[in-house]
Formats: structure tokens, sequence, C-alpha cells
């Protein structure tokens, strides 16, 4: 019994992460689905650090660590040596942290998701550039802390999901490490399909965040129940289906709990509030769709 | 319309250009003519299309490319074999050229032969990945049609895209024709997959990859005999996970990278016994220098590249007018063939290094290479610069001869290149 645990273990314990990270506890949660028999790509980020200094590795699966803006390309190019050797039921997995995704990999994430290459691109959101020290990136919410926005970000987080649809790929999600089996199901279905996968999964970080290190879960959860991040996912681009009702709690249950949002006033917690109700009301327009 | 070339100095009109493109054409047909009767038994195609006949000869599974002129046919030509299963493998069509050498280094890593071919901007933009292929001591093979770099912008001949790449850890040979380039390709697989580093097969833009010239197109059981199927150690294993490119100490980096150099000081040895058993195969051989007319040379001309076919013309009539002048052609170019170049050119008494490129602030990157490996020789041999046929300007067998009369007339060799800037 001991030893199907150990197997499954394939973020080992002794990594560099903070106390508390959502990050590593989300590339945990996908790998245990993913199993053995996955080549994982990480880029330049935190997930940097989780793979630790040689010759000590705490990943399970074989990881190769490439360049930053090209986490998708790499997955693609090993997915299609591997199909070319007959070795296709090998599955590639590329993390990316929101800076390799939204900022400098969009564009080769476009690329391989027009080709529709069989990879699972998963998006470690943790919405700023954390390992080089919290700079704001276009995954950064409205008003947020970072060393590089010390007033608050004056921009909305960009809207990765939408664009990943314009590609019409077969399937993308969100999730996030406070719905462990929500998360869990969505890899094991993205498993099942052939050609790019996209996971859109937020993961809080104490570090960036300004946040004590033991609620991690529980501002993930606040984030799905306030609607600041809804569960959904979107097949071939059309498809889109919403996993979980939110309880629609107000924002500052979610806002008020973090560091990088304290200098926040009323005028902005409520253009954050009017931001998520338009925001739902249009997934769910969209949703409403196909039924 | 607004003329852009009102108050611009000596710019060119499009009649020009189509004048100076005849004068091109002309020049080369010259060069033709004077081949054998083998032509009847070759190929007519251009200097793309032996490229992309090397690639499916070597049987290579994985290509990633991107497009850009003047490489666009080598991309079309295997695009249109993949289509008619010709070539048997997959075709990445990347969003650029940094994910396409992305691509190529991941599924190298998985054991498969990869290649791409790009030019120019595009291969300004892979820079970081070139540095990328060789740390992962990927053999990746890649084809570069050389063209100017930006700005101002043009499509025409310049080695200085490929050049500027020298520090990237890339084997880098320079062709002279589309034979030349075909035979490189095939050797570069050859020698790229016994030292696990990458290379690169540089041909001009226009000169070679557009010029239609006769071609011999290999046997496939010659090449399979040739070039065995890839071995490569470094692939992924499931059942032995490992991590592949982590955090090390400066001190793993340092061995890491000086284990990388010596396996790039033996690829002098191992492209000359390449190209030995290439040459038992097939008849052709290249070395990685080429001396020709030296013994008596006075003069010696050192060329790379397309302007090597010229200079063999300029070399013939000033010889046939009673000079005693010789050529040598630089075909390997990383690593830097010192010890060649010592052996061949030393006792020598001027040399005229032609360069079609230039560094700025330091000038022509052949000579400079070359200066530096002659600078222990005890009987080096004078050495001139001379910047020609930048942005593909042409460089006609009398451009040479006048090179060549310039280096006689002078002693001393001056502090700054010579720039020929000749209309
Ligand atoms: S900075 Fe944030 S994401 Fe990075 S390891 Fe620390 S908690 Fe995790």
């Amino acid at each position: 019994m001991a030893s199907s645990v150990q197997e499954l273990n394939l973020l080992r314990p002794g990594h560099a992460a903070c106390a508390g990270c959502g990050l590593a506890i989300g590339m945990k949660l996908v790998l245990e689905v993913m199993g053995p028999r996955t080549v994982a790509v990480i880029v330049p980020s935190c997930e940097g650090a989780i793979g630790g200094v040689y010759p000590n590795t705490s990943y399970g699966v074989p990881t190769f660590h490439s360049a930053f803006e090209i986490a998708a390309p790499t997955a693609a190019g090993i997915a299609n040596g591997l199909k070319i050797q007959g070795r296709d039921d090998i599955q590639v997995l590329a993390f990316a942290g929101d800076g390799g995704t939204f900022d400098i990999g969009l564009q080769s994430l476009s690329g391989v998701a027009k080709n529709n290459d069989d990879i699972l691109y998963v998006c470690l959101d943790n919405e700023a550039y954390m390992n080089t020290g919290i700079q704001v990136s276009s995954a950064t919410p409205s008003y947020a802390w970072t060393n590089t926005t010390p007033e608050g970000n004056p921009r909305r987080k960009k809207n990765i999901m939408e664009i990943m649809a314009a590609h019409y790929n077969p399937y993308s999600a969100t999730a996030t490490i406070g719905y462990p089996r929500d998360l869990q199901q969505k890899i094991t279905k993205a498993k099942g399909i052939r050609g790019t996968k996209f996971i859109h999964l937020l993961v809080p970080c104490p570090t960036g965040w300004r946040t004590p290190s033991d609620i991690s879960p529980e501002l993930s959860i606040l984030a799905v129940e306030t609607n600041v991040f809804p569960l959904y996912e979107v097949e071939e681009g059309r498809k889109y289906t919403i996993n979980h009702e939110p309880r629609r709690l107000p924002v500052q249950a979610y806002l008020l709990k973090q560091g990088r949002f304290k200098h926040l006033g009323e005028e902005q917690i409520r253009q954050v509030q009017r931001d998520v109700d338009e925001e739902w009301e249009k997934l769910k327009h969209r949703a409403s769709l196909q039924g | 319309m607004r003329d852009l070339r009102e108050g611009l100095p000596e710019s060119r009109g499009g009649d020009e250009i189509k004048s100076v493109w005849f004068v091109l054409l002309c020049c080369r047909a010259e060069v033709i003519t004077g081949l054998s009767e083998e032509i009847a038994m070759k190929e007519f195609m251009t200097g793309n299309h032996a490229v992309a006949h090397a690639v499916v000869l070597c049987r290579t599974p994985l290509i990633a490319a991107y497009p850009i002129t003047p490489q666009t046919a080598i991309y079309e030509k295997l695009s249109e074999w993949e289509a008619s299963g010709i070539l048997k493998g997959i075709m990445m069509r990347t969003e650029s050229e940094h994910s396409a050498m992305a691509s190529c280094i991941a599924a190298s890593l998985t054991g498969v032969r990869t290649f791409t071919a790009t030019s120019s901007q595009g291969l300004a933009l892979m820079h970081e990945m070139l540095h990328f292929a060789a740390g992962c001591r990927t053999p990746v093979v890649m084809a570069n049609v050389n063209r100017l770099l930006a700005a101002p912008w043009g499509f025409w001949a310049d080695q200085l895209d490929s050049l500027s790449q020298r520090d990237t850890g890339w084997i880098q040979f320079y062709c002279e024709n589309g034979q030349e380039a075909l035979d490189s390709v095939i050797q570069a697989y050859k020698i790229a997959e016994q030292v696990y580093l990458p290379a690169m097969v540089s041909l001009e833009a226009f000169f070679v990859s557009h010029f239609m010239e006769p071609v011999d197109v290999p046997e496939q059981e010659e090449v399979d005999r040739f070039l065995p199927a890839i071995h490569l150690p470094h692939k992924f294993d499931i059942e032995k996970p490992g991590f592949l490119v982590p955090v090390v100490s400066s001190e793993l980096y340092r061995k890491y990278r000086h284990m990388a150099q010596t396996s790039m000081d033996s690829v002098k040895e191992v492209a000359l016994r390449a190209d030995l058993e290439f040459k038992e195969i097939f008849g052709r051989g290249y070395g990685i220098v080429e001396t020709v007319m030296m013994d008596d040379a006075e003069v010696v001309i050192v060329t790379a590249g397309s302007i090597t076919s010229t200079a063999r013309v300029a070399v013939k009539i000033l010889r046939e007018k009673g000079y005693r002048v010789g050529l040598l052609k630089i075909r390997l170019f990383r690593p830097f063939p010192a010890e060649a170049l010592q052996k061949a050119l030393g006792g020598k008494r001027k040399i005229a290094v032609i360069d079609r490129n230039n560094s700025m602030g330091s000038g022509g990157i052949f000579c400079q290479e070359l200066r530096a490996a002659l600078v222990h020789s005890p009987d080096r041999p004078v050495t001139f610069s001379y910047i020609a046929g930048i942005g593909g300007t042409d460089v006609t067998p009398e451009v040479i001869q006048k090179i060549v009369f310039d280096a006689m007339g002078r002693d001393e060799p001056e502090e700054k290149p010579i720039w020929v800037m000749e209309e």
C-alpha cells in the first residue's frame, strides 16, 4: 500500500517553495492525476525553485526545465518526438506561470493551440512575477499592490480563458486548489482528449499576496465563492459549462484578507464588484447558449 | 507617391537593382559553363531545394519551421513532400523561429533527428535558443540562408546573421553552392550526432539559395550507408525520471561548459573524418578548408561562401596573366580551423581576406579570426582585410582582381579594413 502512495508522490517533499505555497499544492494535485507516464516541461518561475538545485530534484516524472517563453512549443516538440517513435502513450504536460503564459509565452502558446499539438498546458497563476520578487503581470488583478505597481495595478486582469477559447482548442478549464476534486476531474478529462488542453489554475501565493501561510486553500475557495474566479470549462471554443454554482459572497470577503489589497478604498472595491458581476453575467450567458 | 530617395545619398532605384541581378546571373553562368559534361547526370535545382533534398535523404522525421525570405523554398518544399508522403515525419509549423528552435531542441531530447531552416531576422530571433541547443547538447541541424540584418531592410546576401551567432556553440559551415549545401547538411548530421552539438549550414541569399545549378542528388542507400540511424543518450525515461537542465553551482556550470568545449574541439577531426568517408562513398569532398594553387602563391585570397566560386575564376584569369595568386576557402568556421590555416598559410607573403560581413567597430569577421589564428606563427603573412559584397553587392572576378592588385601594392597592413565600394 505504502509503495503505491509513494509512486503517486510525484512532487516529493523537501522542495523549496515558501510555506503555504498554493503553486506547489497545485502541481502536486496535477501530477497525481497525470501519473508516472508523463514528461513534464517547466519554465523559469517558482517551478524552477521547486525543482531543486542539482543533484536534488523533487519531480518524480522526467522533467525538462526549458526557457521562459516556450513552455508550449517545448512540450509540443516532445509530444511530436515521442509520437514519431510510437510512444504516444506518454502524455506531455507543460507548467508555466502567469508571466510565462499571459505575457512572454502567449505567442508561443497561441502557436501550439493553433496547431492543436497534443499537450496539456497548465498555467499556474499566482497573479504576478513572484519568482523575481513580485512584479506586475497581465494576470495581476485590478488595484493589486506589486513592487512595480506600488500604488496598485491600474489595469484589469487579462481574460486568458477567452483568448484560449478563440483558438477553438478542444478543452480549456479554470480550476483552483481549494477545489481539488474539481481540479483532478478536469485533469482526468483532459488526459482523455487529444490536442491542446489548457488549465487555468489559480494558485494563492502567501509571499506575493501578502497573506498568512495557512490560508491559501481558504483564499482559493473565497476566490470562487465571490465569483472573482468562477470554475468553468470551454470545449472547442464554444461549449461553456459552469462547474460550480458560487455563493456569490461580496468581493470584500476575498480582497480584505490579502495585504496586496489592503489600500483599496470603497469605490475601488465597488468597481471590483461591478467587474466581477459583469463577467459572471457574460459567462452565464455563454453557458446558456448550448443549454 | 513620394520618392523615398529624395535627400538620401547614393540610393538605388528599381531598374538599377534589376541590372545588378542581370550582372549576377551572367557572372554565375560563367562559373557554371566551366563545369564538365557530368552536368547531364545531375538535376538542375536551387540551393534551397538542394537543402530540402538533403533533409529527406537524412530521413529527418521532425522539422519545425517558420517562413522568412529567402529560406521559404526550403520550408515549402519540405511541406510539399510531407503532404505527398515523400517526407516521413512531422512538420511543425510554428508561430516563430524562436519556437521552431524550441521544438527542435525538445524533440531532439526525445531522441529523434530534427531540422529547421531560417535566415537573418529569424536567426536573430532564435538567438536565445541557439545557446540553449548547444547547452542541452542537442544535435539539431539547421540551414541558414545568409541574408542581411535590418535596418535598413533588404533581402540580400550578407554573412553577418550567422557570424554574429558565432559564440552560441553551434558548429558552422559556409557553402559555396547548392551541391555543397546538400552535402554539408548530410555531413552536419554525421558530425553533430557524434559530438552532441548543433550544426548550422549557411548558404548565401539568392547567390546560392535561388540560383539553379546542376546538383547531384545522392542515392538513398548511399546516404543510409554514410549516416546511420540516430542514437542519442539523452532520452526522457519514464522508468528512471531525471530533471533536465537544473540550476547548477558555478563550478558545475564551468565543468559542463568545459566539457562542451572539449567536444567542440574534437569537431575538426570528426569533420575531416566524415568528409573523407563522404568522399569515399560519393566521390566528392571539401575538407574543412580548401586550398587552390597555393604552392608558389605570393598573394592568397581568403574567402568563405559563394565569393569563393567567383574567386576561382579570378585566380584563373590572374594566373593566365602571370600573377602568382592562390585561394583559400574557409568552409568550417566553428570550431575555427586554426591549425589547418596555420599550416596552409605559414610562409606565405600576403593574404587578402574578403569578408561579406562587417562587425561594426571591428571589421571583417573571417579576417579577425584568421589574424588571431596566425598571431603566434613565426612566419605569418601580412594580412589585408577587404570588406566586399556587403548587403548582397556584387563581387565580380574584376572586383577580386582589383583586390589582389591592391594587396600587391601595399607593404604594411592597414589598421582598418578596406571597404570595396564598387558600384
Ligand atoms: S513566491 Fe509564491 S508561488 Fe513562489 S514559491 Fe513562494 S508562495 Fe509559492
